[in-house]
């Protein structure tokens, strides 16, 4: 393998694996801010325990995206350093002022909530968790600003002599409807994903009896959550593929292996056999619905991937523009049908704990304990579309991802650092989980139920807090 | 002035931010044995860290951000140049953080163990690559420019490994052993406060001797002397002996801030001795980085200019008070049940 499919793998590999926890960590942070909340209003002891239960959860997934972020903020200058000469004037920025805006903000106020609990006065001490939750909102609109101008470049123009695109106008580039569009479908899905771990964390507590007058409380709100962020994740999802049949029209074509150009084009549900444009085995269509997707219009017309690719080759010249057709067709439906069986077993279980049932039945404990999975699942076919899909670009339209390699990193390097962070992140992972499924399975310590607030104090009193 | 001297300032800026804050993360971190006997004291030094660590590397993440957004081309060559140090920094780092988020959820004395050892290596490796590659860059590496017009990094990693740049990661290193003494003495009490203030006295010596032959070298590597450079080498080791004698004197507070000052104008130095070079080539300087042609657009920097001008001193003032809440020390005595964690089934 030469170094651009090596660097290609090593970021598939550590940006699929740092978003596994990214949502969770943006989702779990409001939900974790809204219990304690719910502690400062009511005073209940329960309220309480959910926040520290699942604060602690909510940190040792925190633990591993902080971590595994930093790689991401250099490996552009590492593996892609011409992608980033070719960039930076534009992308450099959002990153930059990410570090600035979000990071600082996340890390100080999570550092000073984690510590804080008898240093600060309750309600400073509620105020670091939304703004470090805060924090993480600030940070996926600049990191989905400078993603969506991969997408679709705006306000830049071509400087032929520096063989780079260079900025001309900041707020197009933060407020275009590429970057508005998926923050909208994001932040949705990081609530969906958050809420989904906390549901079926609960749910498990209730199978297990542990706690039932706190996890009944916190699996309700879970599956509220999950529902309500299910709708905006459609609404938006709507709008996002209509955004991108107008900009990439390519992917929207590879999403559905639709070949030809077609007028009231059918959605394909799922499809056997090949996807290379010959006719399938066996194939579900539900008629007219993608021209409706992607054009509002059940009878519109939706471009084909042969016919954009002889567009592509007189407007680029001669090339492949086709991105990986059955990877996107499948990435496409595995995204969203994760998505929905999700939001299917929440629907359900809410069904049946209203008006203080129980939930019964033989589907609950498998449905609940593959609750926090299915979200990651949605989460990551959902960016593998994205990203591959836009293939062979790295820019839509600037810069092919082969030409955006580091010329002086040579392959054996490249296999070497991924090899290194591929062990490394999968020990991790496995420390991670391991100790996720101690926390759940010791469950909240109602040791800890004191509520804590003595300032001052002498120097030698116990620490609430300790490493 | 222009807006790449602005943001050469303001780079300088983050990493003098950078290197006086993770600089005692890191020397805690290595510390971390030789100032504790048992549980509790370990996990009176680690709390020492635990509200501020993260803040302190995101130091350097925004420091990365801003070389990629002021200074791309710099960006570009620094990072797929020295790429094999990077790469163990940011392992290390990897490391490192999770080890401080773990290491205390389990009582079991082999899970703390291996973090222990984890913390101490990882800390101390990027103490040590951050000097060797600060120092390469002062020394000029061989940058080429490229078929494609970009300047790129010609040497390959053994030649990264020359006396003079680990001479430079020697400094680093016992410069951030210094000053991470210096903090525990400053952040904790009794015995741990003890040993951290005699630590430093001996650390302080070893990095005054090596920090002086890498400054006296650094003067007469120039082509001619920088009377500002020079000003700064002098005023880093009078801070540096200011630093030792305070400590000395058990005036902990003053100690630890002659050592920031003393790393301030050391880094700083360093970047004076450059300027307006960024990364000057050892193949002659037709192939230097500097903060012309590796600059981003005008209009760049400015955009960037106002963000920076807003946001610094609004952040330089939450993470300041986070030390003032936090002012208190930590003594062993505070740590309840040290040899229990969280996730143990015992009651806590």
């Amino acid at each position: 393998m030469q170094a651009l499919d090596l660097a290609r793998w090593q970021f598939a590999i550590t940006t699929v694996y740092h978003f596994l926890f990214v949502p969770i960590t943006i989702g779990m942070s409001f939900l974790v801010a809204g219990l304690h909340t719910a502690w400062f209003r009511t005073n209940k002891l329960k309220y309480l325990r959910a926040t520290k239960f699942f604060g602690r959860l909510f940190l040792i997934n925190f633990a591993i995206g902080v971590v595994t972020g930093i790689v991401q903020e250099f490996q552009f200058g590492m593996n892609w350093s011409s992608y980033s000469r070719f960039v930076g004037d534009i992308f450099g920025a959002p990153l930059a002022i990410e570090g600035l805006l979000a990071f600082f903000l996340e890390s100080t106020f999570l550092g000073l909530w984690i510590f804080g609990w008898d240093r600060l006065p309750k309600k400073v001490h509620l105020a670091s968790i939304w703004l470090a939750a805060t924090g993480t909102i600030f940070s996926a609109y600049f990191i989905l600003a400078a993603n969506a101008w991969m997408q679709h470049p705006v306000g830049y123009i071509l400087n032929a002599t520096k063989g780079r695109a260079e900025l001309t106008n900041i707020f197009t580039v933060l407020t275009q409807k590429t970057a508005v569009v998926t923050f909208f479908h994001t932040i949705p899905s990081a609530a969906f994903t958050g809420a989904a771990f906390i549901a079926g964390v609960s749910a498990w507590l209730i199978i297990k009896k542990k706690d039932i007058e706190m996890s009944r409380v916190t699996l309700k709100a879970g599956l509220v959550t999950m529902l309500i962020s299910f709708v905006l994740v459609g609404i938006s999802g709507d709008l996002t593929s209509r955004v991108m049949t107008q900009q990439q029209p390519m992917k929207m074509a590879a999403a559905e292996a639709l070949y030809t150009t077609t007028e009231s084009a059918p959605f394909s549900l799922l499809t056997i056999g090949s996807l290379d444009g010959s006719r399938s085995v066996f194939q579900i269509d539900i008629p007219s619905v993608l021209s409706f997707l992607s054009t509002g219009d059940f009878k519109g017309v939706v471009e084909g991937v042969n016919d954009l690719q002889a567009k592509y080759v007189t407007q680029y010249g001669p090339g492949d523009y086709k991105p990986n057709i059955p990877l996107a067709y499948w990435s496409f439906r595995l995204m969203m049908g994760f998505g929905f069986i999700a939001a299917f077993f929440a629907l359900l279980a809410l069904w049946q704990l209203r008006k203080g049932g129980t939930p019964k039945g033989k589907w609950f404990a498998p449905a609940m304990i593959s609750l926090p999975f299915l979200p990651l699942l949605a989460n990551s076919f959902g960016w593998i579309f994205t990203e591959t899909a836009r293939q062979p670009w790295a820019v839509f339209g600037l810069i092919k991802t082969a030409d955006g390699v580091s010329t002086v990193v040579s392959a054996g390097a490249v296999l070497f650092t991924m090899v290194v962070f591929t062990v490394l992140y999968g020990i991790l992972a496995f420390i991670e989980v391991g100790l996720i499924l101690r926390t759940i399975h010791i469950g909240p310590r109602p040791e800890e139920d004191y509520p804590v607030a003595s300032l001052g104090g002498s120097d030698t009193r116990p620490l609430v807090m300790s490493y | 002035m222009s807006f790449q001297s602005v943001w050469f300032i303001l780079i300088v800026v983050l990493w003098v931010g950078y290197f006086v804050l993770e600089g005692f993360d890191f020397g805690v971190g290595m510390l971390l044995p030789f100032v504790s006997r048992n549980e509790a004291d370990r996990r009176a030094v680690l709390t020492t860290l635990g509200p501020v660590w993260d803040g302190n590397e995101v130091w350097l993440l925004v420091a990365g951000g801003a070389t990629f957004a002021a200074f791309p081309e710099w960006y570009a060559t620094l990072f797929s140049g020295f790429y094999l140090p990077l790469f163990l920094i940011l392992v290390a780092l990897i490391v490192r953080g999770v080890a401080f988020e773990y290491r205390s959820k389990y009582g079991k004395a082999q899970w703390r163990q291996r973090w222990d050892v984890a913390i101490v290596i990882a800390s101390a490796l990027p103490a040590l690559l951050w000097g060797v590659a600060f120092a390469n860059i002062v020394r000029g590496v061989p940058l080429e420019k490229s078929a494609s017009g970009s300047i790129e990094y010609v040497g390959g990693f053994f030649n990264l490994l020359n006396p003079y740049a680990l001479l430079g990661g020697v400094v680093t290193l016992t410069v951030f052993l210094t000053h991470g003494a210096h903090f525990l003495a400053l952040k904790t009490a009794g015995e741990i406060r003890v040993k951290a203030h005699d630590l430093a006295i001996k650390l302080g010596l070893v990095a005054a001797v090596s920090a002086v032959a890498f400054l006296v070298w650094s003067n007469l590597m120039l082509p001619s002397i920088n009377a500002k450079f020079l000003t700064l080498s002098v005023a880093t080791a009078l801070l540096w002996v200011a630093g030792f004698g305070a400590n000395y004197l058990r005036r902990e507070g003053w100690a630890f801030i002659a050592s920031s000052l003393a790393i301030t104008t050391f880094v700083t130095g360093l970047f004076v001795a450059l300027y307006p070079r960024v990364m000057p080539s050892s193949l002659g300087a037709q192939f230097d980085l500097t903060i012309t042609n590796a600059s981003s657009t005008d209009y760049t920097l400015k955009v960037m200019t106002v963000v920076a001008v807003v946001m610094t001193p609004v952040v330089l003032v939450y993470q300041g008070w986070t030390y003032w809440v936090f002012r208190k020390r930590v003594s062993a005595a505070q740590i309840m049940h040290p040899e229990r964690g969280v996730l143990d089934t015992l009651p806590l």
